[in-house]
């Protein structure tokens, strides 16, 4: 197992198993092989030594098929000069064609897409019955329009070629039918035990439905055991809320109401439940329209770098473990008399806590102090007690009831499980979705202990680690294939609607319950029946019914405002006792999560905030611990935590906090599929029951080895060019033209000055809002059909992104600065790229674009060398998967798919402008603003990105660009982007500033 | 003739340096000359020089394949360094043509006798050095398959290529440069191609070069006709000589990009070409007197003369490298400036250190005739300055690209095999083209060299 | 010395010469000319189809409206193929039993789709919309040709971009009143010119030559 486990750092090389694995990955111009071949571990070596920057391994495929399909590829495209006749095709029409559907349109269905049980609303972008794009519903609270990366890459994920296609016997294909008795037999032995030997393993549940089914097999077996368990689990946040109220409750934010917000650890800008709400509402309060405007400020305690710490005023490093004694410390300068002080207070500037706390009192009700999910119990317990001191409860934060049907503690829950099934009392065990072998706390040891059980089902979307070792895999419907229904952030229930039938016949979580509930109702029915049930008050159900569908969320299904007390004497126990040594910080990974994602080429090739890393997990460490470490970052180490070791690369990451290593859990899977199979490695198998986040007496040796990772931005600093100009409110409000330079005040050109009559598309971009979580990136792949390349070729630089998130770091390496800046096109009026193509394959529009012909590009990538700001990007090979038909379904219809050689990159979302354009020019009226919103526009939380006609004063756009914050990127360059940026603000506290060194 | 301003500097110089060696007649030279071609035994040293190169030819094709197969990516290029070895390995063989047209064209037209030994097959190397370039324009296009949209031609498309592009004057000012050279060089070869018809004893060779000769008889009107035409193209290449080069320099100077954006680089770029091609000839020439004997047709004083345009080129490149960095420092660009750091302190400084002391360092010793006479000085030196001219143009290419003006978008261009396989291919190519050339057809123009003995003769007379 | 040539040998010469010159002339024309026959453009070509169905009875001789059966015309970039559905509307009462509709029927019968041979084909990477145009007055036949005429149908244009471009940049040529854009068997008047030109202020027509227009 332990060899298995760790096989992503095998050091060994052996040639046979690289050509086999070579052969295996097939063509070189699919992402898949590509990554699969790059990312064996015979690979790794076999680059290290042989030859360092790989993109020679072609040789290994060149055989007559490839040779043949290149060739096509290359033909069908070299087609329509004139003396090439295109290919017969054929029209197949319906027989009897559905209404609504009007080929060559698309509809748009309310639905939504959960992460961990909690929902995020959603519109699925539908053509011709396909669902190809996923966008933010803006009724949805949770979502208010916006969308993350994992629900962007949904689309991805349902289409995926490796998700499971059939019941899987004990290794041989089954049926439906079959397993529906096998099933039947064995809860039929169970009856007479009232289920005693039976136990349900679910992911944490808010759907109200689903939740009723599972009653309703309780009921029918009142000893089985329900087990819900998320290896990134919240517990901690429910165990905190116990600890301050006797109960379990889930907290709500309001960052709109709040002057001073103090996170504890805590990402919630960019990660859990509601962060989309949370980033929209943060960056609302810090829209800077004049020098009159006002700030909200952010001070983040944090350990390892988050997207959130880097849009704080003040960052404070401290080791996770040291958070606690923080919040103690702070918990006592608010008044919290009755708090014990930490026996070692962690090193904070004496000026800071002082400081902060008179801030905080400055703004009584109008404050918030928020812990991290990996934060222990007690930090929550204190944020709760803290706020309630500064009269935020009802203001900044309340409370309702848990999202989850039953809340409970997953963690001893799921340990409680595997103690029965080792104790043999288990007999029967359902799997729905979760994945324990992988994912479960390492010493539970799933992997050995369930074939122990004499009958084990897994309803699974692919066939995965713990598929297969149960007696019966069932695939799995993907959520855009099933009904359902599920909690958003505040409690708002959605309905989760098919937008198209199991492409490979899977089952809904309600399809399997209801097999167990031996019901022959379709899901559809179960849902609808539950919330007829539900709302029996409504005069016309279907009226509902319909109304609920078309808007996503059930309306006010909000859970209601608890009023909570803290408990007195919150904290006073003795506090922890710090422990020694190095420490250990567990977190999801920022892509691919906990490992659910790691089949999805778009989350694995998303750069990671901060580190920019694709297609791997790193051991983070801060510059000092390095040094003491001898260790670098690409460095293989070998991570030895209670008793188990695993190798990692290391990353050396500025602003982490010393002697403390974080790892990311997701990686090192071992049948996640041709994407995820063994990429990165499994931080999971060094994480015990009893420390699910952070640990101390880590051990680090190094293994003599490299470890090549790849990051799409190798340089950091800004090398005294301002790429992102930066100043603090008072600096702004004395001098606002702070960002403005000569050149953009008088810019000077020998061309003729271009008169634009009519549309003149520009873009503005907020550097004061983005928080760099990378949702823009994946919405502009999924709009855009832009290839995965796989590892190799990103590490080479080869990454097909038409909007990148470039990140500076400013100040001392120990804790920098990190500003966020997107770079897509900046559809220059003067664009040096147009000059230099030979054949005019990107030219300008009338209306101030910068277009980019694929058909017409011969690709000789001079358009790219002249970019000065390298947004273009370029078709090393066929990326492109021509070969993959599930994938087909996918595409955008209403953009090429780039074949190799050719020249690609943003274009404004050409395809969105010209269908409104034609409907207004149908309907004879001008293009009203905001009706044009670009991919990544659409996508972001913070609403950062601003597009629209600039020839229009009224227009939103128009006005940032009159901001005198705004800038434009090089413009000493004269090249006149229509993309301009918003200078960056921080709003510090003058008493820490002062202090601190900037 | 025989007054012309280098004879004289020459006749006090290298007193015993004629341009012909002493004892030569008409028939003398001619024989020699031509037994070359038609001896019938093949020497073995050929054999196995043509079966190396030949080798390395099949490198290339098997190279080549694999780019049309899997496309450009199989080199190291990517993003920011979109041009690599492709680029770099154009610029370097376009360079070297450039020799052979000066030597054949401005010198004929100044009336350099000295010339006429080493124009032959400086001219052939011309064109086997543009066959070579030719290849990478071509195949660095991600689709080149499409490479004819770079011409006008009426498509169905309603589409012209992009004027303003520098890539499509390249189009033009390459494919004219290897149109007037091959003919310029067939032209002057007919005469010979008749000498050989003539002397040929099997009747195959007879009849191969009985067509190429084109019926040459020799009578006065040939001859006046001949001339002319040679006159009409000398004229027409000369400006050549200076046009292609600027035009293949503003490949870089019309871009923005630091490093290339500067106005120095026709005059640079055209000297650098000279100076690569000098170096080129010596090259060939060397080996090439050695193992045919011909020292009494390139002379020391050819090769002398050779040393002294080397020196001199070099120094106007020298001066060109020096302006870069003065500009650089002068312009107060914040990116000219990094620009110029970054060679000399960056990822690829090493590169910048060895060009300068190959292409500045090494031809200083050219200033003392010792050296110049010292045949295998003058070789070692002219390798050297192939392999820096060489190097220039990576400077130029991927240090200037590889960290450009946003710091994030900075990245490092490692060439892969491929990228190696196509440079050494090109190399094969054209040492085959060589070999094949020394051995079937007159590496020195014969009946040029005639009209040396006769002024040899004419100045014994005057002597005497 | 033996003569190695016999002196036709020059003439031979000669006229290879100047032969190649004129021969190269000679294939340059000729493959401009191939390139415009119905071979390699595929125009006026009548396509094999499963049904013979002829636009020349339903249009000319019945005189459907195109939209009968092309429903999205006017709404969509796909003009719209009609379902089997829209054939048996008619052809379960009349025709019931001809030997020709058998694929339609069958196709309804066991809701097989009926597979149509396409006629007018665009390259992937071309963009067309048929409801803009048809709303700023470009009539259906002024691309498709005399539909009305046609037993089997056939390409009427190259649909090369040259040939779009004709139009794109002098749509005053083509234009006519939107009245008339469905009449299969509309005559431009002597006078289009003007005509033209006031429906491209009417119409608000631009002329459309920026790239993304089509491609993207």
């Amino acid at each position: 197992m332990d060899s298995d486990r760790n096989s992503a750092a095998q050091p060994d090389v052996d040639i046979s198993v690289l050509r086999e694995s070579a052969s295996a990955g097939g063509s070189p111009r699919h992402w898949r092989g590509l990554d699969e071949l790059a990312d064996t571990p015979e690979f790794q070596n076999f680059k290290e030594n042989e030859f360092p920057h790989g993109a020679t391994d072609t040789e290994s495929k060149l055989d007559r098929r490839e040779l043949m399909k290149v060739m096509a590829a290359s033909a069908a495209f070299a087609g329509l000069t004139g003396c090439t006749k295109l290919p017969t095709e054929k029209i197949v029409p319906y027989v009897k064609q559905p209404e609504q559907i009007v080929p060559g349109k698309a509809l748009f269905y309310a639905s939504a897409v959960t992460l961990s049980g909690v929902a995020t609303g959603v519109l699925v972008e539908s053509h011709m019955a396909r669902p190809t794009k996923i966008e933010g519903n803006p009724d949805h609270p949770g979502s208010l329009g916006a969308s993350d990366a994992f629900s962007q890459a949904s689309v991805l994920g349902l289409y995926d070629p490796d998700r499971s296609q059939a019941e899987i016997h004990d290794g041989r294909i089954g049926s439906w039918a079959e397993f529906q008795q096998e099933l039947s037999s064995a809860l039929g032995q169970e009856k007479g035990s009232g289920g005693g030997g039976v136990r349900l393993l679910t992911g944490t549940v808010t759907s109200p439905t689903l939740g009723d089914q599972i009653g309703t097999f309780l009921k029918a077996y009142p000893s089985a055991k329900w087990v819900q368990y998320e290896s990134v689990t919240r517990d901690n946040i429910r165990e905190g809320a116990k600890l301050a109220f006797g109960e379990y409750a889930n907290p709500v934010y309001h960052l709109d109401q709040a002057e001073v917000i103090v996170a504890l650890d805590s990402d919630l800008l960019t990660s859990g439940p509601g962060s989309l709400r949370y980033a929209r509402e943060f960056a609302r309060k810090r829209r800077v329209e004049d020098t009159g405007s006002k700030m909200n400020r952010l001070y983040s305690v944090e350990s390892t770098p988050t997207a959130t710490g880097g849009m704080a005023d003040h960052r404070l490093r401290l080791k996770a473990s040291e958070v606690e004694g923080f919040a103690r410390l702070l918990a006592r300068e608010i008044g919290l008399s009755a708090v014990m002080a930490p026996a070692a207070s962690p090193v904070i500037p004496s000026s800071w806590i002082p400081a902060l706390v008179r801030d905080l009192k400055k703004y009584p009700g109008a404050t918030l102090i928020v812990a991290g999910d990996q934060q222990p119990a007690i930090v929550h317990a204190l944020a709760h007690a803290m706020n309630q001191a500064l009269g935020n409860f009802g203001k900044t934060v309340h409370f309702t009831a848990p999202l989850e049907v039953a809340a409970d503690n997953q963690w001893s829950n799921i340990g409680q499980l595997a103690a029965d099934i080792r104790a043999g009392s288990v007999t029967t065990l359902l799997i729905v979705g979760s994945n324990p072998v992988y994912d479960a706390p390492a010493d539970l040891d799933f992997k050995t202990i369930i074939p122990k059980v004499a009958f084990s089902a897994r309803l699974g979307l692919y066939e995965d680690e713990t598929s297969a070792l149960c007696h019966w895999h069932v695939p799995a419907a993907h959520e855009l294939e099933s009904w359902g229904d599920a909690r958003g952030y505040d409690g708002t229930v959605s309905v989760i609607q098919p937008l198209i039938a199991p492409l490979y016949g899977g089952k809904s979580e309600l399809d399997f319950l209801a097999v167990l509930n031996g019901q022959a109702k379709s899901s559809h029915d179960i849902v609808q029946g539950y919330w007829q049930a539900q709302r029996t008050s409504v005069p016309r159900f279907d009226a509902f019914w319909e109304k609920t569908l078309r808007d996503g969320v059930v309306a006010d299904s909000a859970l209601p405002v608890k009023q909570l007390m803290v408990k007195a004497g919150i904290g006073s126990d003795a506090p922890a006792a710090t422990a020694q040594g190095l420490e250990i910080v567990f977190r999801p990974d920022r892509t691919i999560y906990d490992g659910r994602f790691a089949n999805n080429g778009w989350l694995q090739e998303l750069p990671k905030p901060l580190t920019l890393l694709t297609w791997d997990s790193v051991a983070m460490v801060s510059p000092k611990t390095s040094e003491r470490l001898g260790v670098k970052s690409e460095t293989a180490v070998e991570l030895k935590y209670m008793g188990r070791t695993i190798v990692a690369p290391v990353w050396v990451m500025p602003g982490h906090a010393d002697e403390s290593v974080t790892v990311f859990l997701g990686y090192g899977r071992t049948k996640a599929g041709r994407v995820g199979t063994s990429a990165g490695f499994d931080a999971g198998w060094i994480r015990p029951l009893a420390t699910p986040w952070i640990g101390a007496g880590l051990e680090v040796n190094k293994t003599g080895d490299k470890w090549a990772l790849a990051s799409t931005q190798t340089q950091s600093t800004m090398e005294g060019r301002e790429p992102i100009r930066i100043a603090t409110l008072d600096q702004y409000q004395k001098e606002p033209t702070f960002a403005q330079t000569d050149a953009q005040t008088n810019p000077l050109s020998l061309y003729p000055e271009v008169k634009y009559e009519g549309n003149a598309w520009g873009m503005a971009v907020d550097l004061n809002a983005c928080t760099g979580c990378g949702g823009c990136v994946v919405a502009c792949q999924a709009e855009n059909n832009i290839s995965v390349v796989g590892k190799k070729e990103v590490r080479i630089g080869r990454h097909m992104h038409w909007i990148r998130i470039d990140r500076y770091y400013e100040g001392g390496v120990d804790d920098p600065g990190t500003y966020h800046e997107p770079v897509m096109c900046q559809h220059c009026e003067d664009a040096p790229c147009e000059v230099v193509c030979p054949v005019a394959a990107t030219v300008h529009s009338d209306e101030g674009l910068n277009e980019m012909i694929y058909n017409r590009c011969v690709g000789t990538r001079y358009c790219s060398n002249n970019c000065p700001y390298k947004v273009r990007r370029f078709n090393f090979y066929l990326y492109s998967d021509w070969d993959t038909p599930s994938l087909f379904g996918m595409r955008n219809p209403n953009v090429s798919v780039r074949s190799r050689g050719v020249m690609e990159k943003c274009s404004y979302c050409v395809q969105r402008i010209n269908a409104v354009k034609i409907d207004a020019e149908k309907q004879d009226r001008p293009i009203k603003d905001g009706e044009i919103v670009t991919a990544c526009q659409q996508s972001c939380p913070s609403e950062a990105i601003v597009f629209g006609n600039i020839n229009d004063p009224d227009s939103a756009v128009s006005k940032l660009k009159a901001k005198n914050r705004n800038y434009k990127l090089l413009e000493e360059l004269n090249t006149r982007p229509r993309t301009s940026y918003l200078a960056k603000l921080r709003n510090p506290n003058p008493e820490i500033e002062k202090a601190a060194v900037v | 003739m025989a007054d012309s301003p280098t004879n004289k500097l020459a006749a006090e110089e290298i007193m015993n340096a004629p341009i012909l060696g002493p004892g030569h007649d008409f028939a003398s030279v001619t024989d020699k000359i031509s037994a070359i071609v038609l001896t019938k035994r093949t020497p073995l040293w050929w054999i196995v020089g043509f079966l190396i190169s030949f080798a390395l030819t099949s490198v290339l094709m098997v190279a080549v394949t694999v780019i049309l197969v899997y496309g450009v990516g199989v080199w190291g290029i990517q993003i920011p360094v979109g041009w690599g070895f492709a680029i770099i390995n154009f610029v370097w063989w376009i360079g070297i043509g450039h020799a052979g047209t000066l030597i054949s064209a401005i010198l004929l037209l100044l009336r350099q006798q000295w010339r006429t030994s080493i124009n032959r097959f400086a001219e052939a190397m011309t064109i086997f050095a543009v066959s070579c370039a030719g290849l990478f324009p071509l195949l660095h296009m991600g689709r080149p398959w499409l490479g004819y949209w770079l011409f006008p031609y009426p498509d169905t498309m309603k589409l012209w290529p992009n004027f303003r592009s520098p890539l499509v004057w390249d189009a033009f000012a390459v494919s004219t440069y290897a149109t007037v050279s091959l003919l310029f060089w067939f032209i002057g070869l007919i005469p010979d191609f008749a000498t050989l018809r003539d002397r040929a004893r099997n009747r195959p060779a007879k009849i191969i070069y009985g067509l190429l000769s084109m019926g040459w008889r020799g009578s006065a009107v040939h001859w006046e006709r001949h001339e002319t035409a040679s006159l009409l193209l000398a004229g027409l290449a000369t400006p050549l000589v200076l046009s292609v080069h600027t035009i293949v320099s503003f490949d870089f100077a019309f871009g923005i990009v630091p490093g290339w954006h500067a106005t120095i680089f026709p005059p640079y770029f055209v000297a650098g070409a000279i100076y690569a091609g000098f170096a080129m000839v010596l090259t060939l020439a060397i080996p090439i007197r050695r193992v045919f004997h011909l020292e009494d047709f390139i002379t020391i004083r050819h090769l002398d003369n050779m040393g002294k345009v080397l020196l001199a080129t070099g120094l106007i490149v020298g001066y060109g490298y020096m302006m870069e960095a003065f500009m650089a420092y002068y312009s107060g660009n914040v990116y000219e400036r990094f620009m110029i750091i970054n060679r000399m302190t960056g990822t690829y400084a090493p590169l910048y250190w060895m060009l300068i002391a190959c292409n500045i360092v090494t031809p200083q010793f050219l200033w003392f005739r010792k050296v110049r006479a010292k045949i295998g000085a003058l070789f070692t030196i002219a390798m050297v300055v192939n392999l820096g001219m060489w190097l220039e143009r990576f400077v130029i290419v991927v240090t200037s690209l590889h960290r450009d003006f946003l710091p994030s978008s900075w990245g490092t261009y490692i060439p892969t095999r491929w990228d190696f396989a196509t440079f050494f291919g090109t190399i094969g190519m054209f040492l085959l083209l060589v070999f094949l050339f020394i051995r079937y057809l007159p590496l020195i123009s014969i009946f040029e060299m005639r009209t040396l003995v006769a002024s040899e003769e004419e100045k014994k007379a005057a002597n005497v | 010395m033996a003569q190695i040539f016999h002196h036709s040998t020059n003439t031979i010469a000669r006229v290879s010469i100047y032969g190649a010159v004129i021969l190269i002339g000679i294939l340059g024309y000729a493959a401009n000319v191939v390139n415009q026959t119905s071979y390699v453009t595929e125009v006026h070509n009548a396509l094999p189809q499963p049904v013979p169905f002829s636009h020349k009875h339903h249009v000319a001789e019945l005189g459907l409206d195109c939209r009968y059966c092309h429903t999205s015309v006017e709404v969509s970039s796909s003009a719209g193929m009609p379902p089997t559905q829209t054939c048996m509307t008619c052809h379960s009462q009349i025709w019931t039993n001809a030997q020709i509709l058998e694929p339609v029927r069958a196709s309804y019968r066991d809701s097989t789709p009926i597979s149509w041979t396409r006629v007018n084909a665009l390259p992937d990477f071309v963009y067309f919309n048929h409801s803009i145009h048809i709303a700023k007055g470009v009539g259906c036949t002024t691309c498709h040709g005399p539909v009305g005429e046609m037993n089997i149908t056939w390409r009427e244009n190259t649909l090369y971009m040259r040939w779009c471009l004709d139009c794109h940049m002098a749509p005053q040529k083509y234009l006519r009143p939107k009245s008339e854009v469905f009449n299969a068997f509309y005559k431009a008047p002597s006078d289009q010119e003007t005509l033209g030109n006031q429906l491209m202020i009417d119409y608000k027509v631009k002329k459309l030559t920026d790239c993304t227009t089509c491609h993207r």
